[in-house]
């Protein structure tokens, strides 16, 4: 009794499927979906060797402060680091004053304490980096309706992470004349930018890194070309998304060997207690 | 446990023995996985996926619990105290790896189980009800990841949520009704997560109090094996305590290696990247993926693209509803399979047909994932139209032909009769290389 | 050699059935089992470490005090550690009450130069929490009750401390208590 009704269900499922794969397939070949631009023009991020890479990976604090002093000098005017707060930054090298000193500079929200009124009162160790608009519309209002991602995730929300921050920070460029010759409806709107990393080709941030030496390195640093920045800030960017990644690798490296000693241990202790047993 | 060989409890220990006199729990464990529960003696490592869930759920508990003791389940911190979690709690970014890591390795171990107990048609009599409430802790399992994955309030946690509780207003008459009921409102939003973190919290320990009953009936009969061939005499069994006790000490160092490598060298693997980005109620992502140990299932649903009837004339069922009842169906077939498959044979070994429509099947449902975690698109489509046409055919038309018209291999006397043979061809081999 | 390994075997069946093995006898089951063992026990520092305070508890655990508002007579109450913080600026008369009493007779004896820095005699920064059951004592603001010596009143129970904030009636034990601090400069105090 139930395997009629079985084969019942089963026919009227997957009769169902092979009606509806025999008809999809009929108008794939006959009228087959229609290229995009997207599809054709979009590319893969490069590969970066990062020092953070692979299971040894770690992070190169002398590039990270340039990171991050990209960040502080270009990107900050935009994007916000809201999940980072300034004493994080001592992984990075700066002793107790540096921080210090890089939280006063920043402004941050309060309230008068005598007034109560809404105001800003230099940054403490203990605060997070403050937002950069008040509320989202305000963020459009300022920015061509485009709301500058907050940063402090970007490296992990993305495919590709920061070889893709790096590849789009690099990506900036002409819309190539075959694309506009293949998909003429597909010209870059005015007020975007054309960028073949960025998913559908065209985004709202003007190119943030437009020539060498925008940001001075201090000495013992190599040449801030555009692509070094880029290559700097994107690290700093993974370090702000994953800043516990070298501990989780130095913890990971001691729990696998514990681990690999352990397997080790119960496969003899198995292969003794089996010994006189076949099976 | 009804062998008449296996071992009484005898404590010797005067603290177990005053224990046991007023509450007979060493007693239950011994004879559960103590010297006193025999089991047969050839079992192969695909019968440690049992102990390996129990593992991850234990794993499971422990993180989500302390993890409990910092997330705020509240739609405008939510997201907010996951990354508290991260950055600042001490071993926090341990933690919520681990049990994030922790969700995908149980979903691995209990599909593995899964697969054992089809391929030795562990679910024969008079074992059906073990697999029956196999397939209850299967549901609570998928119902408890669907809920955790939306506590963290990310894009894909919120559109998630959308797509999966809308799925139930496609239900004629009363689904829309059940829709704004099970969210508390008309989309995701503080009241859904509150209750599914409540729900979250619950239903692990459900799914424990149904392993303690998958368990016990199991222990009725005992275990199965891979020929088969039930258990004879004594010399088919040895005490679980200390063989399997052993054996899966072993197995359960090789499962931690294996979870300890993802969960620090490739914690975000299995993830999707969209979830690191803040819930958006009004943007949605551009592709909507469940995490990936429900993409078999999701290619299913998306696989029915045209509403059931003739087209232009009726619509008997609408393709959203035929996707959302199929999908059902195909985890509610496996309530069915101890007399859908009628074979007196049980194991795989010793069916040849039975045994390469199997491979086929692992390698649809692995098809299926694959679609599944693809965008909707041809030729995706397509294919999980095909896939999911054979897993259906599978199970409730190919399975109880096969039954009728296989010829199975001989099987063997008994247990020891198989592993004496295994042994004695290699040993011939031995002395003739003499 | 055939023989041998027939005998094995028969042994093996002989063995059937009969608990031949005391567990743990096994050096390599003790081995295993001891190294599991601190595997479980080394897992059990994160899960009690996660609830000691976060990294940003802890870098809240500073409050900086401005001392330059606060005129002879008067106090205020700052935060430390989410809790009231009483900085009180005495007068000469009110440091002059509290050297008068002799220590001995105090149920926490101490004095007030032992409960201010040396040279800032005027400065009592205390906790503003009663030592008894936790509430917080009056006498901080202006006009609050200062109980009968004239320095904080606690209404829960009614203990009563001096112009040194020491107990001197009523069911508190101990004094208010001094929490550690220092002059960054003479009017910037740095507690904690």
């Amino acid at each position: 009794m139930v395997r009629i009704l079985g084969i019942l269900v089963g026919i009227f499922f997957s009769g169902w499927l092979l009606v509806t794969f025999l008809v999809g397939a009929y108008t794939y070949v006959s009228s087959p979906p229609a290229a995009t631009a997207e599809a054709e023009f979009h590319l893969h991020p490069k590969e970066v060797d990062w020092s953070f890479n692979g299971p040894l990976g770690h992070y190169d604090k002398r590039q990270l402060q340039r990171g991050f002093q990209v960040y502080s000098e270009v990107c900050s005017a935009c994007h916000s680091l809201k999940l980072v707060a300034f004493r994080d930054l001592e992984a990075l090298g700066y002793n107790e004053a540096e921080i210090k000193a890089i939280a006063k500079k920043r402004q941050i929200a309060d309230i008068d304490p005598k007034t109560g009124e809404a105001t800003t009162r230099p940054g403490l160790p203990a605060d997070h980096f403050p937002l950069v608009y008040p509320n989202d519309t305000a963020a459009r209002a300022a920015n061509n309706n485009a709301i500058p991602p907050d940063q402090s995730l970007l490296a992990k929300s993305r495919h590709g992470g920061p070889d893709y921050i790096y590849s789009l920070l690099t990506g900036y460029r002409d819309q190539p004349a075959a694309l506009l010759k293949q998909f003429p409806d597909a010209k870059t709107p005015t007020g975007l930018h054309y960028n073949p990393y960025f998913p559908n080709l065209n985004l709202a941030m003007a190119p943030p890194l437009t020539a060498d030496g925008q940001v001075t390195y201090g000495p013992g640093n190599p040449k801030p070309t555009k692509d070094q920045m880029a290559k700097d800030v994107a690290a700093f960017l993974m370090w702000a998304a994953e800043p516990k990644l070298e501990t989780r690798h130095n913890v990971g490296r001691a729990v696998v060997f514990f681990l690999l000693i352990a397997s080790i241990l119960s496969w003899l202790a198995y292969r003794s207690v089996w010994a006189d047993k076949e099976h | 446990m009804s062998f008449p060989w296996a071992e009484h409890y005898e404590p010797k220990n005067p603290l177990m023995k005053w224990v046991d006199e007023r509450l007979p729990l060493p007693r239950l464990v011994y004879n559960a996985i103590g010297a006193g529960y025999p089991v047969p003696r050839n079992l192969n490592y695909f019968w440690n996926f049992g102990v390996l869930a129990g593992m991850a759920l234990t794993i499971q508990l422990v993180t989500g619990i302390v993890l409990a003791m910092h997330y705020a389940a509240s739609s405008g911190i939510a997201f907010d105290s996951v990354e508290h979690i991260m950055r600042d709690v001490n071993a926090g970014w341990l933690l919520r790896y681990a049990h994030a890591t922790g969700a995908s390795f149980f979903f691995i171990v209990v599909y593995i189980h899964i697969f054992r107990g089809l391929y030795f048609s562990s679910y024969k009599a008079p074992r059906e009800m073990v697999w029956l409430l196999g397939v209850v802790i299967f549901l609570l399992m998928m119902a408890t990841a669907f809920m955790g994955y939306v506590l963290p309030w990310g894009q894909m946690s919120y559109w998630g949520a959308q797509v999966i509780t809308g799925l139930f207003s496609a239900i004629p008459l009363v689904g829309d009704s059940l829709h704004t009921w099970l969210l508390g409102g008309f989309a995701p939003g503080d009241a859904a997560l509150n209750r599914f973190f409540s729900l979250h919290y619950l239903l692990p320990f459900v799914i424990a109090g149904v392993i303690i009953l998958h368990i016990w009936s199991l222990h009725i009969p005992g275990s199965s094996n891979p020929t088969g061939v039930e258990v004879k005499g004594p010399e088919d069994t040895v005490p679980f305590h200390p063989y399997y006790t052993a054996k899966d000490g072993f197995g359960v160092a090789i499962f931690l290696l294996i979870y300890a490598l993802v969960l620090f060298f490739g914690p975000n693997m299995m993830g999707h990247p969209d979830n690191y980005i803040p819930a958006n109620p009004m943007a949605t992502p551009a592709h909507i993926v469940p995490e990936w140990y429900f993409w078999p299932f999701y290619a299913i649903l998306r696989a029915f693209t045209f509403d059931f009837g003739i087209p232009g004339v009726i619509t008997i069922i609408p393709a959203k509803l035929m996707g959302v009842l199929a999908m059902f169906s195909a985890i509610a077939l496996l309530f069915f399979l101890p007399w859908i498959d009628t074979s007196p044979v049980r194991s795989g070994k010793y069916r040849p047909l039975f045994k390469k429509f199997f491979w086929l099947l692992v390698i649809d449902v692995l098809v299926l994932g694959y679609c599944g975690g693809s965008p909707a698109e041809e030729p995706y489509v397509m294919i999980s139209q095909l896939a999911a046409a054979y897993y259906f055919a599978h199970f409730l038309i190919i399975l109880p032909i096969i039954a009728t018209i296989e010829k199975p291999l001989p099987l063997p006397g008994s247990i020891t009769e198989a592993v004496l043979a295994k042994h004695k061809g290699n040993t011939a081999d031995a002395v003739a290389a003499e | 050699m055939a023989t041998e390994v027939q005998g094995a075997e028969a042994a093996g069946h002989e063995g059937e059935g009969v608990r031949r093995r005391d567990f743990l006898g096994i050096p390599a089951s003790v081995a295993a089992v001891s190294f599991a063992g601190i595997g479980g026990l080394a897992t059990i520092f994160p899960l009690i470490a996660q609830m000691n305070p976060s990294a940003d508890v802890v870098a809240q655990s500073t409050t900086e005090v401005d001392l330059s508002a606060i005129e002879p007579g008067q106090g205020i109450k700052a935060v430390f550690h989410s809790q009231p913080l009483f900085v009180r600026h005495l007068t000469p008369a009110e440091i002059a009450a509290a050297d008068k009493v002799n220590p001995a007779t105090l149920r926490d004896p101490q004095t007030l130069e032992e409960r201010t820095v040396d040279g800032k005699k005027q400065w009592l920064i205390t906790m503003g929490v009663c030592t008894h059951l936790g509430c917080v004592p009056l006498g901080i603001g202006e006009g609050e009750n200062r109980g009968e010596f004239g320095g904080y009143f606690c209404p829960c129970h009614g203990s009563q401390y001096d112009t040194a904030a020491r107990i001197r009636k009523g069911p508190a034990p101990k004094n208010l208590e001094v929490p550690k601090y220092k002059y960054l400069t003479d009017t910037h105090v740095v507690v904690g």
